[in-house]
């Protein structure tokens, strides 16, 4: 019987462990190897550290790597301040058929791909699309408005895309939150915004922080969103990676660009939760 | 739970058989551009001689990139450029020579199958053929804007807001010789060639306020075109003929300082495994009626000898208003680039880019 158990215990280990294994431990260690070579010659490569100094002198890379980052905390950002209210009306106001309605309607747009949605924005936005036409048609703009190609756009996609990871874990921490906590809380004569600082907000915050993480890993990782409605100057750092790996042939300097982005962002979210008070696993527990 | 762990094994036993039974010698598998193995072409191709083609589109970049992961696997016949085989062979060894006694000559036009071979030679072997050739230059709207004539003109403030080409290096080759340089003749030269793609890289840097975006993809393109919301791009010629078609005034132009020529060859993966079929295609497709459909498929034409009978009168047209005779003997051809250049032109692009 204990053996058994065992065996069922290994059956049921096993997909996830080759899962880990093969798809991302042997990978990363392969990528790592990569990432130390530098090439010296025609087929010839050599162990350095010279792909990793590559991006710390060329203020290029940095600057990339920072704008991406930068913009990837203010998408998350973005994304919590309007995902919140929508998940607090889901969770708490709306109720019955209502709640499931408006739940789906977040849902609706994650049935086709990225890519069609991402087409959809720039029909939206493009100089000779449909929000500039009725603008001019309304009397509001005299020519044609360019909305596409620039960084604004950029953000548009990516609130757009990730507001459903922010939305669906708000609802489920929401949700746990019993009406009468709020109901004591204006009874002790608070006001509503003391109200959402001291109860609702505290008890959303496992939400919000496993929320911010997943949109925030999102938006830095995104490729198609910013390099579609992105302009001239809207480098983005997988882009870079990409580029490295198909456009030149330089795998080695890719592979430690991929490194890079995956130790960099790991620092980010580590220290935005230090500063923040927070830590994972309070947000998991 | 014995009799299950055996029924699982079984299972397992099975599948793995059944997916090797699958992959017999007669699938073709073949990596090349879209347009390059239309459907009619497949099934004619399959009914004739019995092997089944799997079709996977792609570009230069990423077929190089798919058959270097791979060492030169996954595919048993593939078209990157003539001028991509002789760099990526020596640096990633991806390719395998071909038998040229496997291949009828007489169907090659011959100046064009000896000037691939040519290309295409490390050692002592050849490792390509030609299949479908063609030329980038400039898209223009010629009702509004005219003047754009050369690469260079797409800087013009006329143009200023309206223009957009490629982040890529035919943009920095075609530049270049309008600006009057020779990256071509630099190639063997790493210093000579950086120089000619710094002073590039100021120019492109210069024109980049005018430029309303770098397009990315074909489709993209032809939206900004269509749209008028841009009036002269870099493009390739199908891409401008297409566009005719639909709007009279755009069209290609052969730019004054010369279209670049690229030629799309025929390449067998180091491990490809059904060099029959690959052979049986390459004879297949070069019969001048195949390559005829292929031309109307892909809009360019063939090194098949004899196959121009066949082509639509319309393209044929549009051919000749774009290229009078002069501009053929301009066009510049892609030398074989040298490895280690794309670090170089890498460089410049991400500069480009990141500009403000």
């Amino acid at each position: 019987m204990h053996r058994e158990a065992k065996l069922g215990l290994i059956l049921l280990l096993t997909p996830f462990l080759l899962w880990l294994s093969l798809l991302i431990v042997i990978p990363h260690i392969d990528l790592l190897l990569v990432s130390l070579r530098e090439r010296v010659g025609v087929g010839q490569y050599e162990i350095s550290l010279g792909n990793y100094l590559t991006f710390f002198t060329e203020p290029l890379y940095i600057v990339t790597f920072l704008r991406t980052a930068v913009m990837s905390i203010f998408a998350t950002i973005l994304t919590l301040l309007i995902g919140f209210p929508v998940a607090y009306y889901i969770a708490k106001m709306a109720k019955g058929r209502t709640q499931s309605a408006l739940f789906l309607l977040c849902l609706v747009p994650f049935w086709v791909s990225e890519l069609v949605r991402t087409f959809g924005w720039m029909i939206l936005l493009r100089e000779t699309g449909i929000i500039s036409n009725l603008l001019q048609s309304v009397g509001l703009a005299q020519g044609p408005v360019e909305m596409l190609y620039n960084d604004a756009a950029i953000m548009v996609g990516l609130v757009y895309t990730s507001m459903l990871f922010m939305v669906v874990p708000l609802i489920t921490t929401l949700e746990s939150l019993s009406d009468e906590v709020v109901e004591a809380g204006y009874d002790l004569g608070g006001s509503g915004f003391s109200v959402l600082r001291e109860i609702i907000i505290p008890h959303a915050m496992p939400g919000i922080v496993s929320g911010s993480i997943v949109v925030f890993m999102l938006c830095l990782g995104n490729y198609l969103t910013p390099t579609m409605l992105g302009g001239k100057e809207s480098l983005w750092f997988t882009e870079l990676i990409y580029s490295q790996f198909i456009v030149r042939f330089n795998w080695e300097l890719g592979a430690a660009f991929g490194f890079l982005l995956l130790i960099l962002s790991s620092v980010i979210v580590w220290g935005m939760l230090r500063l923040t008070g927070q830590s994972l696993e309070k947000t998991m527990g | 739970m014995k009799n299950q762990t055996f029924k699982l094994s079984m299972t397992v036993a099975v599948a793995a058989m059944l997916s090797a039974g699958a992959a017999s010698a007669d699938t073709l598998r073949l990596l090349t551009w879209g347009g390059y193995a239309p459907e009619d072409v497949v099934a004619k191709f399959e009914a004739e001689t019995g092997h089944t083609v799997e079709v996977t589109k792609s570009n230069n970049e990423e077929m190089i990139a798919k058959l270097r992961a791979t060492g030169g696997g996954g595919f048993d016949l593939a078209q990157p450029s003539q001028d991509r085989i002789a760099g990526p062979q020596a640096e990633f060894g991806i390719y395998k020579p071909i038998d040229l006694s496997k291949i009828d000559a007489s169907l090659f036009i011959p100046s064009m199958l000896e000037a691939t071979q040519g290309n295409t030679t490390v050692g002592s072997d050849v490792y390509g053929v030609p299949h479908v050739w063609g030329t980038s230059g400039l898209v223009v709207d010629t009702a509004k804007a005219s003047m754009v004539q050369d690469y260079t003109d797409l800087c013009a403030s006329d143009v200023a807001g309206k223009v957009s080409y490629r982040l890529k290096r035919p943009t920095l080759i075609g530049f270049a010789f309008s600006m009057g340089l020779d990256p071509f003749a630099a190639y063997g030269d790493e210093a000579a060639y950086a120089d000619i793609m710094s002073q590039v890289e100021a120019k492109l840097i210069e024109c980049k306020a005018g430029v309303k975006t770098y397009w990315g993809g074909g489709d993209e393109l032809m939206g900004l075109m269509r749209s008028g919301e841009v009036v002269a791009s870099m493009a390739w010629d199908t891409g401008g003929w297409k566009l005719n078609s639909d709007n009279a005034d755009i069209t290609f132009v052969a730019p004054a300082a010369g279209a670049l020529g690229w030629v799309d060859t025929f390449v067998l993966p180091a491990k490809g495994k059904a060099d029959d079929a690959a052979y049986a295609w390459i004879n297949f497709v070069m019969q001048p009626e195949v390559a005829a459909m292929i031309t109307a498929a892909a809009g360019n034409f063939t090194a098949s000898k004899g196959a121009d009978e066949f082509a639509s009168a319309d393209l044929k047209a549009r051919y000749q208003g774009s290229f009078p005779a002069e501009a053929i003997d301009n066009i510049k051809w892609y030398p074989p680039v040298p490895a280690g250049l794309e670090a170089i032109e890498g460089g410049v692009l991400d500069r480009v880019k990141a500009a403000k």
